[in-house]
This record gives structure tokens, C-alpha cells and sequence, in this order.
């Protein structure tokens, strides 16, 4: 690692002046991503600003249900509340599938939202990389990616985006609080995460000096109803080849309302609006639920060796439908 | 030109004021500083759980942890564990049960045994918990999802799970 | 003339358990020395081709920096072994090969060092794919540990032309890596006596006469100490030339230099299994009685050093058939060397040859335990010699009834649940070793010998067999291993480390037991006046797999291994490496596989987040158990090694499973989602 200098934020302001005015500054939540990555030689901040002290780490009960997460709760934290256990399991288990016990103790809401690609080129500095490195080549195309992209991908880039709890949290509408130099703002967590398009350079629409601070996840009574499945070929601490956030109302065997989101298919995390288009007044039966999966992978891409996502995917969620119906 | 930055914490009830290189990691200030060699590097990036120990008695991998960001913290590590002289119940229970056989991932494993019994003390699901919103039980589906970030390249599972039931 | 047991078959806790949970056990790393420094290992960014030139200045000017060493400034050499002539010219040969270290004052100052030594590379186009029609196979002199590259017995092609059933198939293996918790790491230290390292290694003795030869040291001058050992599963067998590094680099700087492998590295410089494509042909009757086995091997080997693992060796004595035809053919290719992985040879050779059998089986609706049963041949099938002992059959049978062998598929909702089954097998060897044993004043006793603990067990059962030979109790003998002045001894491997060191922990307490005060004795000495006998452990192994068919996702609800090798001396401990064994054998069924980017031309999984080894929740439940047997043909324990037999047959199980679950068969590992998905 390269020397870095260490301050902790005492308050919000400190820590944005401080990534104001010193160039390659970068926030320090639990460390499990970013540490990683500066040992790997990936991220290089030449400041580390520790937010984790701010008083961020509530989840507050907000209207109707709704919760309101504080950037700085820490993964485990989130799967334990019993309000999101009950309101919202699929978040639960979205954030229990991911990573180890030691990691989500550690891991904040805000940390788990900006890891970056687990794309082994991506990770390996003496590899060509267009998001590391603008322009040097996207090796996995050609080479192994088995385990990246078959939605949404260009030919700069076919990274996914490793995070389960985005895939909850996009299916849920998630909004996602920041503040910045200007003032704060909020971003619908569907937006937050970009495709890679010709900058795979930039993973979110964040600027540098944004700082998320909390999540809010809206009211949603059928998503007592819901399921975060996460396919793998080992049984735990290992990342999605594809995974499905799912939440279902139905009434007299008739679909009234679904929420969808797929991991481990794209950049960002796959909310599958078609598939909820296509759910929404459908009978509550398997072939509804084929149709909806079909009109949503309708249009993927898969790459030369990562076709088998497709019907992988279309398999889960209907799956995930069933066991909800 | 390493950047230094000041820390107080308590390692195994001894407090600790230290001036470190801020990339000193948790894991490497014990055992390169301290002499606490116990918890070990197995991977140095959270991908194997050797360096498990308990930080404000949570488990957690010290390999991530910088050091320079724990001050206040309570640390305590497989030298910390044995109670007055004898072996923790884990610890008796992982020789009586041959829970280990190279013995490096070992005090990664009872450090994180520790921690995990505490989760489901309180309460915790789990991702096999068959209802999350429910009160997780103690059986071997749990005890294997919740060990899992504990990587034994020895095999030892089995047993380590069998030492795990015999002390919950 | 055997051991009389009291201390032997008893399920004693591991000596050094205490000091293990403890967290006091020390491996290598942590020896803390006066003026250690740290050192980084830099290695090559190209597969092939050479250094142009080197910026080192960088790195040098960083405070807290002590030296670079490269080729430009390394000391020669006096080895041949390609791995271990480190940094002696700026050839390159594979990526991730070293070229260079940083040694600093602190760990940190060593890794951001690391960082800023600036390599060219002239690089030439590379090669590092194996293909069974490489033009650049060859046929190597002999393959691992000395066996013929090629057997041929009776005539293959008329028997099977002329067979009722044939079957020819191709199965291909990853290439799989070692990846034991603990890196490879080093500690060297140089003084008037000589080099003193504190490694982690399969063998103490055995890594030093190559370092000394290195170096040019008079082999006494060289010590390697290796009280505790994190896991090797034969990565540690041999010295990796991050040791000469350590010691180049402890010479420079004149002061001891600890440095360890990091786990991405341990990817290109600790070893590994090589791929394997093999092609197996079998001919036989409608009864399933086999008339024609052939068995082709394809692999590879670095430009360096050859090393030639013997995947069909297996064939050539396991079942019975009148004509057998085995080869190996290697290719060099810009990769590194190759080395030892759980059970060399018989672990990817009885993947493909369990398979097929488990295919012919299917082919001809016999079920695939009488299929074997049939062909148990009553004398090894290659040398004509009678078995030790061989109780395949008996496993087979036992194992049938403890885990309720039921073939033939069953669904349950969208999962489908099959049972498979393998043979398993070993070689029981055994190599010279000297063991000293000294009895003490107070009336204990201590026994040295250069063997090796890595998890086996093995401090604990030469405690026993010590204590059952001099009749005195456990607590009364002192064991002391992993040292290299303690003279010759086998390493930790081929499954014969109990073998050969209790053979001569045996002799030396005899000594004792008679009358003497002290003992060394170095079986080297002893011919084995033994009749010509065919010596392996065998086993067979049983899974149930519940494959989720909507997903491909496979599952292991129940494994069972019950083996027949030879007397076991802890039971605690033998079940603990039996399953040990197996759960590797489990990842490599389902999870390992070390990818390589042909255009990269290396490894691109290198972590082990990327490469999966088993975690616990892979490993449901599993139990290994044996049968009664004593073999005094291979020890005077009778015990036969078990350290490998667990892994042998464990993915050919899996495999067999699967199929049965599903109807589709898998002939490449691991048997992945996405290779079952299409075909379900």
C-alpha cells in the first residue's frame, strides 16, 4: 500500500471539507471493500477520511412502515433489525447471502453499495482494465467471464455488480440519501449504480466528494411477502452467478403487484420492470411467471460463456415467484 | 514519507497507546508488533477467516481492520480467550473433538465460534433460517452457513461443527 | 514382528493441541528475531521473454528500504532445478515468476516497494494451453516417482476390436491448487555456523541439502526448522524458490529476512496439480469382465524443470484385464512447473477411470460395485507379484451396506438425488529415515527425527508407536521433529511419512527397549528382505448428491469413506485425515479449477475468493470409517499412509452421483452449474 494519511470526521462538514480540499481522498466506512482494494493496488487514496463515527448507524421507523437506514449501519446490524426481518425479508437475506459473519460485521450500508467489481481483471493491476485504467482493454471479454455480464454491458465493459443488498434495495425503491459540497440530494437506488457504457470508469453517478448517508426504503405492505435468492456453486461465502430479490401481492390467484431485481447479470443491479409489467393483472401461476422472466431477459447478450445465466436467471425467478405465490 | 497516526486500544484487557504507520492493519500490529501471533494472515484481503478475532465482541477479520481506526476499540484474540488459566470450553472442546489438524485456520475458528455463538445468542437469522423473521435455532445447517467464513483447507468441518454443538 | 499395542490404536489428542487452540503453536513467520527485515517478492508481469531493464531507484530511495535484488545483482548459484536457480538470469519464463525482492525495515515499507520497481519486458508470444493434439508432446524418460512412461501388456486394439461393449471417452481435469491456510514463508538467518531457516516445509532434512547445494554450503552448515506446519498437501514438499530468495536476500542485507509467499502468489510459485486430458477406452464382455483397458495421459510442464505426475500409473494395477495399455505424454509450455498435490498420479487418474467404469456399468446394467467386484484381479495385474493385503472388494461391500447403497435416481420436487460410487487406492511405502531416541535422567524419554506434522498427526502417533516400543506410557516419551539436523528422513508425502519414520522410531527404541541408553538408527541401513509384494491401501467411496435441477446447483447430503489401510494407530486422528482427504476431493468434484487467459497467458483466478476450496456449509454430512487390517509387509506397525487416500476416487463419486441423479454425464470437473444447466 501506499502511504496515506488518516483523519476521522467528526462531523459530516469536516468530512467533506477535508475530500474538498485534498485531492484523492476517499471515505473510510467498514474498510471491507476499500482496504482490500488499496492492498490490491486498486485504489490508491492518498487521504482516508473515516465516516464510520458519524452518527449514521440508526434505522429509524419512518411513515407507514417505511425505514430509514443510516449509512453507517453495518451489514449485520440490517439483517438483525426485526422490522426489516419482518417488513422486509428479502433484505434480510439479501444481506445475510453476502459475504462471511466477520465481513458483515464490519461492512456498512453505505460501504456495501459502492464495492466495486469483483471482475478478476479488474482486481489485478498488472492486467489491462478500462475501468481501472480508461482505454487499456477489457481482457474478460475475450478471456474468462464466466461469472460477469449478460445484461446491459458494452464493449468497454461486461462487469456485474457484487452487491446483494442493491439487489434488495432496487427492488424496493430504495432512495438514497447524499450530501455533498453543494448541499445534499437524493438518487432512487436504481439510478444510483450506472451501466458501463463508454465510461466503465465511473460505477455510480456519485461525484468524488458525495457522501451517501442514508437509505430509505418505502412502506411496502406485500413485501412481508418477499425472497432474496442467491444461486451459487459453493453453498456459502461466495458471489452470485445469479441471484433474485422478489416480492409478490396476490389476490385471488391473480398478481396485483411485483417487485423484481436481479444480481450478478449487470453492472448495476437488474430491476426488472418488464417482468413486473408483464406480472401485474397475470394469473398467479407458473406460465404468467415464465412469460414475465422471458419478456425480461428478452434482452440480454449473453457472452460466449456466459450464456447459461439466462436460463439460470429465468429459473430462479420463477422459482422465487412460486414459493411467494 | 509513511504517514504515522495515533491509536489507544485494548488488546486482551491491556491498553495499547500507539503511534503506528497508518497502513498497519489490525492483524499485522499484533503480529509483527505485539508478539500476538495467534491470529494468523491466511489470505491478508477477508477472503479466509484466519485472522478472526473479537472487536467490541464481535467477530470480525483483522487483516481489513486498519489499526490507526480502532481507537476506543476492545480487542480480544485467541490469546485473550483462555479463562484463568485453563482452556476456554471451545478451545477444550476443538482438542477433545480433533476440530483442527494443521492447526493454522484454528484460532480464526474459535475466535469466530465465540462471535457466532453471541449472534445466535441474540438472536440473528441466519440465510438458512427458514423464516428470517423468526428466532434462529441451533442446529448443524446454522452452525455450517454461520462457520462458513472460516475456511479449513484440512477439513476438519465436521469436527469443528461437533466442538461447536458440544459448547452452545 | 509387529507392535504390541497400547498406546497404538488408541484415540489420543494431538500432542500439540493445547499449543494449537491456543493460538502459542509458531509457525515459520513468526519466529521473532534482533534485526529482522522484511522482505517482498516481486515476479514477472510477461510469460515469456526477458528483462530489458530494470528501474529500481524508486523502491531503493523509499525510506526505510534496504536493498533490491534482482538478477542484475544477485549472487550465482550452483543448482541445476530450473524452479530453484533464482533470479540468475533475465529469462522469463512464466508469468508470476520471480524476478526480484524488496527487503525493508518494515512490512509495509516492503509492500509499497514492491510497487515501485519498474520492469521492461521484451516479451515473446507465449503458450499456455494444454491440448491433447499439442504438437510439442513428447514422451518424458520416466514419470513421477520413477515409473515407466508407457505400458503396454497383450494387445489393446484387437481385444478391443473384438469386445462386446467398448467405451472411449475423454475426461478432462483443471488445473487445481494446493492452497493451504498457511503461505509459504521463510525466515533466514545467516551467521558464522552457516544458514538457519525457519520454514514451512513437508521436510526438514530433505529442504536442505537443495538450498546448501545452492549456495554452495557443505550440507551441515545449512538448518531448517520446521516445528509447526500450516497444511502442504505437497506444496511444501519440496523448497520453492521463495526460500533461496529469502536466503539471497538475508545474505545481502546481512541481516536474518522474514519473508512469506502472499496467497496470489502461492498461485504461480508454490505448485500445483497439473490439467489433465486423458482418454480412457475400455472393452469388455456382456458379464462386464474387462479384456482391454487403455489409459492416455496429456499434461504439461514448465520450459524450467519437467515434472511429470503419473495420472495412469493407476490403471496398470488396479483391475484386472489381460491387455493394458498406459502413456503419458507431457508438453512444455510457458507455465510454471508443476508439482506435487494430494495424491500425484492417482488423484486425477481415477477420476477418469472411475468414470468410465461407472459408465460401462451403466452401458451394461451392472450395478457399477459388482461391475468392479468382477474385475478384482487375485495378483497386481503389471508385476504378477501377490497383494500385501488388498481388501477393495471388502470396502466395496461394507460400504454398500453402512451407507444403503440404493442406485437409481429419485425426484423430489425440483431436486434430484442419485448415489455414486469409486474405487479408491494408494501406494504403502516406505523410505529410509533416522530416528535418534535417548533415554533421559529423570527417566523419560526423547525421540528426534526430521518428519513433519502438517496436520496429519503425525507428532502424536510416533509418540505412540515410541511409547508402545519402549513399554513406557505417553506421557513419558518426548517427540521432536522438523528439524534438519536430526538427520535423514522422509518428508511429509506419498502417504509415507508414518511409514517410514515409525519404522525407524521402532528400530531406535528397540535399541533402547534392550538395554541401551541411546539409539540412532537409519533404516537406509536395513534391506527389506521381503518376498516381492504389490503394497497400496485401498478404499471406496460413497456420495449422495441432490441436484437442484432448475439451477444445476449440486449439493452433498452424505459422503462416506471406508477404507482398508492397514493398522491405524489414532482413530481420532486417521478420521480426521480420511475426511480431510475426501472434502478435498469434494472441491475438486464440484468447485476448484485455476483458470488460465490464453492471451493473458496465466492463471486469472488467484485468491480464494475466486478459487473455491470447500467451505463448511459444503460439507453436510460425512464419515470415514475402516476395516480391520494390519499389514506388516509395509511397516512393523502394519499400518499403511492415509494422508492421500481420501482425495483418491472422491470426484469420480461425486461425478457417478450426479449422473445418477440426472442422466447427464460430466467428464470435465468441476461439475459446474453451468455444465449441468443445458442438459438437465
Amino acid at each position: 500500500m501506499e502511504p496515506f494519511r488518516y483523519e476521522r470526521a467528526d462531523d459530516v462538514g469536516g468530512a467533506l471539507a477535508t475530500i474538498a480540499h485534498a485531492p484523492g481522498a476517499k471515505f473510510l466506512g467498514g474498510g471491507t471493500n476499500l482496504v482490500d482494494l488499496m492492498r490490491l493496488g486498486v485504489e490508491r487514496p492518498a487521504v482516508l477520511v473515516d465516516v464510520s463515527r458519524l452518527p449514521y448507524d440508526r434505522i429509524d421507523a419512518g411513515e407507514g412502515g417505511s425505514l430509514h437506514i443510516g449509512a453507517g449501519v453495518r451489514n449485520s446490524d440490517l439483517a438483525a433489525d426485526l422490522r426489516v426481518r419482518t417488513r422486509y425479508p428479502m433484505l434480510a437475506q439479501a444481506v445475510l447471502s453476502g459475504a462471511s459473519g466477520q465481513l458483515r460485521n464490519l461492512a456498512t450500508t453505505g460501504g456495501n453499495l459502492l464495492q466495486r467489481t469483483r471482475c478478476p481483471y479488474f482486481q489485478d493491476v498488472t492486467k489491462p482494465c478500462n475501468k481501472r485504467e480508461p482505454g487499456t482493454g477489457c481482457p474478460a471479454r475475450e478471456g474468462e467471464h464466466r461469472n460477469l455480464a449478460v445484461l446491459g454491458h458494452s464493449e468497454h465493459c461486461v462487469a456485474t455488480h457484487p452487491s446483494d443488498l442493491a439487489v434488495a434495495l432496487a427492488a424496493l425503491d430504495a432512495v438514497v440519501h447524499v450530501v455533498g459540497p453543494g448541499g445534499g440530494r437524493t438518487i432512487p437506488l436504481v439510478e444510483l449504480h450506472r451501466l458501463p457504457g463508454d465510461e466503465p470508469e465511473r460505477d455510480t453517478v456519485l461525484e468524488p466528494d458525495e457522501l451517501i448517508v442514508a437509505v430509505d426504503v418505502p412502506a411496502l405492505g406485500f413485501a412481508e411477502r418477499s425472497l432474496y435468492r442467491k444461486v451459487r456453486e459453493r453453498a456459502s461465502f461466495s458471489f452470485a452467478l445469479v441471484s433474485v430479490a422478489a416480492a409478490l401481492d396476490v389476490a385471488d390467484g391473480k398478481v396485483r403487484d411485483a417487485r423484481i431485481a436481479f444480481g450478478g447479470v449487470a453492472h448495476k443491479p437488474w430491476r426488472a420492470f418488464a417482468a413486473e409489467e408483464s406480472l401485474r393483472g397475470a394469473s398467479a401461476d407458473e406460465r404468467s411467471f415464465a412469460k414475465a422472466a422471458d419478456a425480461e431477459l428478452k434482452q440480454a447478450q449473453p457472452l460466449r460463456d456466459n450464456g447459461y445465466k439466462v436460463p439460470l436467471a429465468r429459473n430462479a425467478l420463477v422459482r422465487a415467484l412460486l414459493e411467494l405465490a | 514519507m509513511a504517514e504515522l497516526a495515533a491509536v489507544t486500544l485494548t488488546i486482551n484487557g491491556e491498553p495499547y497507546s500507539l503511534e503506528l504507520d497508518t497502513r498497519t492493519s489490525l492483524l499485522d500490529l499484533l503480529r509483527e508488533e505485539l508478539g500476538l501471533t495467534g491470529a494468523k494472515k491466511g489470505c491478508d484481503h477477508g477472503q479466509c477467516g484466519a485472522c478472526t478475532v473479537l472487536l467490541d465482541g464481535r467477530r470480525a477479520n483483522a487483516c481489513l481492520l486498519l489499526a490507526v481506526a480502532l481507537d476506543g476499540a476492545e480487542v480480544v484474540t485467541i490469546e485473550g480467550l483462555a479463562q484463568n488459566w485453563s482452556l476456554h470450553p471451545l478451545q477444550a472442546a476443538f482438542v477433545e473433538h480433533d476440530a483442527f489438524q494443521c492447526g493454522y485456520c484454528t484460532p480464526g475458528q474459535i475466535c469466530s465460534a465465540v462471535g457466532m455463538l453471541d449472534e445466535l445468542e441474540r438472536g440473528w437469522p441466519s440465510y438458512v433460517t427458514r423464516d428470517v423473521s423468526s428466532q434462529p435455532r441451533l442446529d448443524g445447517d446454522e452452525i455450517r452457513e454461520r462457520m462458513s467464513g472460516n475456511i479449513c483447507r484440512c477439513g476438519a468441518y465436521p469436527n469443528i461443527v461437533a466442538a461447536v454443538e458440544d459448547v452452545a | 514382528m509387529s507392535v504390541v499395542s497400547r498406546a497404538i490404536g488408541a484415540s489420543v489428542d494431538r500432542i500439540e493441541g493445547a499449543d494449537k487452540v491456543q493460538g502459542r503453536a509458531q509457525y515459520a513467520y513468526e519466529h521473532a528475531l534482533e534485526g529482522i527485515a522484511y522482505a517482498a517478492i516481486l515476479t514477472s508481469t510477461i510469460a515469456k521473454g526477458a528483462i530489458r531493464a530494470i528501474d529500481a531507484e524508486p523502491a531503493r530511495a523509499l525510506p526505510g528500504v534496504l536493498a533490491v535484488l534482482t538478477h542484475e545483482n544477485a549472487e550465482t548459484l550452483h543448482i541445476d532445478n530450473g524452479e530453484l536457480a533464482v533470479l540468475q538470469s533475465p529469462r522469463v519464463s512464466y508469468r508470476g515468476q520471480i524476478v526480484g525482492a524488496v527487503i525493508a525495515e518494515s512490512y509495509e515499507a516492503a509492500r509499497h516497494a514492491e510497487r515501485l520497481v519498474r520492469f521492461d519486458y521484451d516479451a515473446d508470444a507465449h503458450d499456455v494451453v494444454l491440448r491433447a493434439d499439442h504438437p510439442g508432446l513428447y514422451a518424458p524418460e520416466k514419470v513421477n516417482p520413477g515409473f515407466p512412461t508407457d505400458s503396454d501388456e497383450g494387445d489393446v486394439d484387437r481385444a478391443l476390436a473384438d469386445a462386446d461393449v467398448t467405451l472411449d471417452e475423454w475426461y478432462t481435469t483443471p488445473a487445481e491448487h494446493n492452497n493451504a491456510m498457511e503461505p509459504h514463508a521463510t525466515v533466514a538467518l545467516w551467521d558464522a555456523g552457516g544458514l538457519t531457516l525457519y520454514d514451512s516445509t513437508q521436510g526438514a532434512y530433505r529442504a536442505a541439502q537443495p538450498i546448501a547445494e545452492a549456495f554452495g554450503l557443505d550440507p551441515k552448515r545449512v538448518r531448517v526448522l520446521s516445528e509447526h506446519v500450516g497444511g502442504g498437501f505437497g506444496s511444501k514438499g519440496t523448497p520453492r524458490p521463495h526460500v533461496v530468495l529469502a536466503a539471497m536476500a538475508a545474505k545481502l542485507v546481512e541481516r536474518p529476512v522474514k519473508m512469506a509467499v502472499t496467497r496470489q502468489q502461492m498461485f504461480t510459485l508454490t505448485g500445483y496439480r497439473t490439467p489433465t486430458i486423458q482418454r480412457i477406452r475400455l472393452g469388455a464382455d456382456r458379464e462386464g469382465t474387462l479384456s482391454a483397458i487403455a489409459h492416455e495421459v496429456f499434461e504439461q510442464t514448465s520450459q524450467v524443470a519437467e515434472f511429470a505426475e503419473q495420472t495412469a500409473v493407476v490403471t496398470r494395477m488396479l483391475y484386472a484385464s489381460p491387455n493394458r495399455r498406459t502413456s503419458h505424454r507431457l508438453v512444455k509450455l510457458d507455465v510454471p512447473t508443476p508439482s506435487w498435490m494430494r495424491a500425484p498420479g492417482e488423484c486425477p487418474g481415477m477420476f477418469a477411470l472411475e468414470s468410465a467404469l461407472d459408465e460401462l456399468a451403466r452401458e451394461l446394467e451392472i450395478d457399477p460395485i459388482e461391475l468392479r467386484i468382477r474385475n478384482e484381479p487375485e495378483l497386481d495385474p503389471e508385476s504378477g507379484n501377490r497383494f500385501s493385503t488388498r481388501n477393495l472388494v471388502a470396502c466395496l461391500r461394507e460400504g454398500a451396506q453402512r451407507f444403503g447403497w440404493s442406485p437409481g435416481g429419485r425426484r423430489d420436487g425440483r431436486f434430484l438425488y442419485g448415489m455414486g460410487v469409486a474405487s479408491s487406492t494408494y501406494p504403502a511405502r516406505r523410505a529410509p529415515s533416522t530416528a535418534h531416541a535417548r533415554r533421559e535422567d529423570d527417566g523419560t524419554f526423547t525421540v528426534r527425527i526430521a518428519a513433519a506434522d502438517i496436520g496429519t498427526g503425525a507428532r502424536t502417533v510416533l509418540t505412540q508407536i515410541a511409547a508402545d516400543t519402549l513399554e513406557v506410557p505417553l506421557e513419558s516419551v518426548r517427540v521432536e521433529i522438523g528439524d534438519s539436523d536430526f538427520g535423514p528422513a522422509m518428508l511429509a508425502g506419498g502417504s509415507m511419512g508414518t511409514s517410514s519414520w515409525g519404522t525407524a522410531v521402532v528400530r531406535a527404541c528397540r535399541e533402547l527397549a534392550a538395554g541401551k541408553d541411546e539409539a540412532t538408527v537409519d533404516t537406509a541401513d536395513s534391506a527389506d528382505a521381503d518376498e516381492p509384494l504389490s503394497k497400496h491401501a485401498f478404499g471406496a467411496q460413497f456420495v449422495e448428491v441432490r441436484v437442484d435441477s432448475e439451477t444445476g446447483e449440486i449439493r452433498l447430503p452424505r459422503v462416506l469413506g471406508v477404507f482398508a489401510c492397514g493398522r491405524i494407530i489414532n482413530p481420532k486422528t486417521a478420521r480426521s485425515q480420511l475426511i480431510g482427504g475426501m472434502t478435498m476431493g469434494l472441491g475438486m468434484a464440484l468447485h476448484e479449477e485455476t483458470v488460465v487467459d490464453p492471451h493473458i497467458g496465466g492463471f486469472v483466478n488467484h485468491d480464494l475468493a475466486m478459487y473455491h476450496v470447500p467451505v463448511n456449509a459444503d460439507i453436510e454430512q460425512i464419515d470415514a470409517v475402516w476395516l480391520d487390517e494390519e499389514d506388516l509387509h509395509v511397516n512393523p506397525m502394519g499400518a499403511k499412509g492415509i494422508g492421500e487416500i481420501g482425495i483418491v476416487g472422491t470426484a469420480a463419486a461425486v461425478a457417478n452421483a450426479v449422473f445418477d441423479a440426472t442422466g447427464v454425464r460430466i467428464r470435465d470437473l468441476p461439475l459446474r452449474p453451468d455444465r449441468l444447466l443445458g442438459r438437465l
